[in-house]
């Protein structure tokens, strides 16, 4: 990979997909991340616990350079993504990203939406963009809807067009952001099927998430966020049956308090 | 197959004819009354006399349909040169680069200052000032530098539309199509112009139908366009109806640009799904 090349020497020790090293975020004066580790390996799922506010979804937009980072490193493959100066979008097209509220382009077709970025960002023809796109929408169940424009989707589809718009780009890992928290409850089933598919494709993914059993099902490791800091990192089993840290348990507590575990 | 209405809906029908009935009704009496007491006031015959005169009115208006004509011609070109200007102004208005500063605060205080002195002013200023400082006769015609008046200031108004509709497009688009690794400039003219232009169609169809009334201030130049025409005529014949007779033309332009207006605001106001509340 020349943007590899580019971006500097590859770190042989360094043999996770995604790793972040110490990495501190701030907005002003309040740190958002304090010196968070976390490392990604191939084929991994991580899901990413913790309140709203503990800075899920500042994590999440740090890996894909939409925040840029304080301190601290981001390494994609053992090379250094977050170094200053950076020409960040060749990175970020390696990266797929959805959003909690699908945040689809409005003006464009559902063909359109997944197209745009083979086109335009990888140089496809449209012939080409458009073959690939029709056959993943066919996988998503979604052949009949390449016309519509998003306003005319259930909010279920349109976060599957997101999702799908994501891996058209042949992305080498997906952050995911609540993707299920702006849906209806009925909804929420037809996205986390796909979410299982690509975990059957041995997609890399870090999921932020409050859908507690689901994070249980589908992670290889799960991560607790208390106020910017990753608390504890475990497998599910022993996060959620056997937490160590006393915040871990408070907030498990929590949750099944709500009902929602 | 028609269904039977059912109790609500047939109050509803009814409640909308009466309505519609008090409407007509109301707007008859009203009618009657200007046109049987108007002409009973006093000055009523000398105001007849000196504004709506038939057969100059008559006369007039098809005497300044070509005048008119010019006026549409001067607005058909300034048109497209003011989005043009107005685009790039909004576009200088949003650099980020440092480098680019000083176009940044070039096009603030451009718009400052062309927003902030009346029309007339800038018609004059440049319309008499520049010929006199060019002391050329093709490049000295009142008319071209009366447009660029024209559509430098309007420019300035324009630029501030597109600034509002580029910054009114939620900063989640622009995170979308950069993570989909587009360029900054791939994501504005992708992503955020087409959204931002649609929602300022309205705003600048009333910059346009300004503009199409502005035109009209070239004539202090001197160029006979058809607010002095009229005033010629208005000297020929001791009578204001002529300047009726403009005002007229003016209207039937842009009453549609006006209603068409209108109705785009209704319908992007449906679209977002606002409905009016009895
Ligand atoms: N752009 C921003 N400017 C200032 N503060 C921010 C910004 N984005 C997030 N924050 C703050 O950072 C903290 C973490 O936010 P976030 O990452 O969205 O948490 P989560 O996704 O876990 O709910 C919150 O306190 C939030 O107010
Ligand atoms: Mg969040």
């Amino acid at each position: 990979m020349t943007d590899a090349a580019a971006a500097g020497e590859t770190d042989a020790g360094r043999t996770a997909k995604l790793e972040l090293d110490s990495v501190v975020k701030r907005f002003g004066q309040r740190t958002v991340l304090d010196h968070v580790d976390l490392s990604v390996a191939e084929s991994e799922v991580i899901c990413l616990i913790g309140a709203s506010g503990s800075g899920k979804s500042t994590l999440l937009r740090c890996c894909n350079l939409l925040e840029p980072i304080d301190d601290g490193a981001i390494y994609l493959d053992g090379v250094d993504i977050s170094e200053p100066g950076l020409s960040t979008d060749p990175i970020r097209r390696r990266i797929g990203m959805v959003f909690q509220n699908y945040n689809l382009f409005p003006h464009m077709n559902v063909l359109r939406n997944v197209t745009i970025g083979p086109m335009k960002v990888l140089g496809q023809s449209t012939a080409v963009a458009q073959v690939a796109a029709h056959e993943l929408l066919a996988v998503f169940g979604l052949a009949d809807k390449a016309r519509a424009y998003p306003d005319q989707l259930s909010g279920g589809q349109q976060q599957r067009v997101a999702i799908v718009r994501a891996l058209a780009m042949k992305p080498e890992l997906m952050l995911l952001d609540e993707i299920t928290a702006a849906l209806d409850p009925e909804l929420v089933g037809e996205v986390l099927d796909v979410i299982r598919g690509l975990k059957q494709e041995r997609m890399t993914m870090v999921l932020a998430t409050h859908e507690m059993s689901f994070a249980r099902e589908i992670s290889d490791r799960v991560a607790f966020l208390d106020q910017g800091v990753v608390c504890e990192i475990g497998s599910p089993q022993q996060i959620f049956n056997d937490p160590v840290e006393p915040r871990t348990r408070q907030f498990l507590q929590r949750v099944i308090d709500a009902g929602r575990l | 197959m028609t269904t039977p209405l059912t109790r609500r809906q047939r109050y509803e029908q009814r409640t909308k004819r009466r309505s519609f009935a008090i409407a007509a009704a109301s707007t008859i009496v009203v009618l009657a009354a200007v046109v049987v007491l108007l002409p009973m006031t006093s000055g009523w015959q000398k105001v007849r006399h000196s504004f709506f005169d038939g057969s100059i009115l008559r006369f007039s208006l098809g005497h300044m349909l070509g005048p008119f004509w010019y006026d549409v011609q001067i607005f058909l070109w300034c048109a497209p040169c003011i989005l043009l200007g107005g685009l790039s102004l909004a576009f200088a208005r949003n650099v980020r680069s440092p480098a680019l500063f000083p176009l940044r605060l070039f096009s603030t205080i451009y718009t400052d200052v062309f927003r902030g002195v009346p029309m007339v002013l800038w018609i004059t200023l440049i319309g008499f000032g520049v010929p006199g400082l060019l002391q050329s006769r093709n490049l000295g015609r009142a008319v071209i530098w009366g447009s660029v008046a024209l559509i430098a200031a309007y420019s300035a108004y324009v630029g501030e539309v597109f600034r509002a509709g580029i910054e009114s497009v939620h900063e989640s688009q622009r995170a979308a199509a950069r993570s989909l690794g587009m360029t900054s400039t791939q994501t504005m003219r992708h992503v955020i112009l087409p959204q931002a232009i649609r929602r300022v169609v309205p705003p600048l169809m009333n910059d346009l139908v300004s503009l199409q009334k502005d035109v009209a201030l070239i004539s202090i130049l001197g160029p006979v366009e058809v607010l002095r025409q009229a005033g010629i005529d208005k000297a020929k014949f001791f009578n204001f109806t002529p300047y009726v007779a403009a005002a007229v033309l003016f209207l039937c332009v842009s009453v549609p640009l006006t209603r068409t207006t209108d109705h785009l605001l209704q319908r992007e106001r449906r679209r977002t799904g606002a409905t009016a509340v009895r």
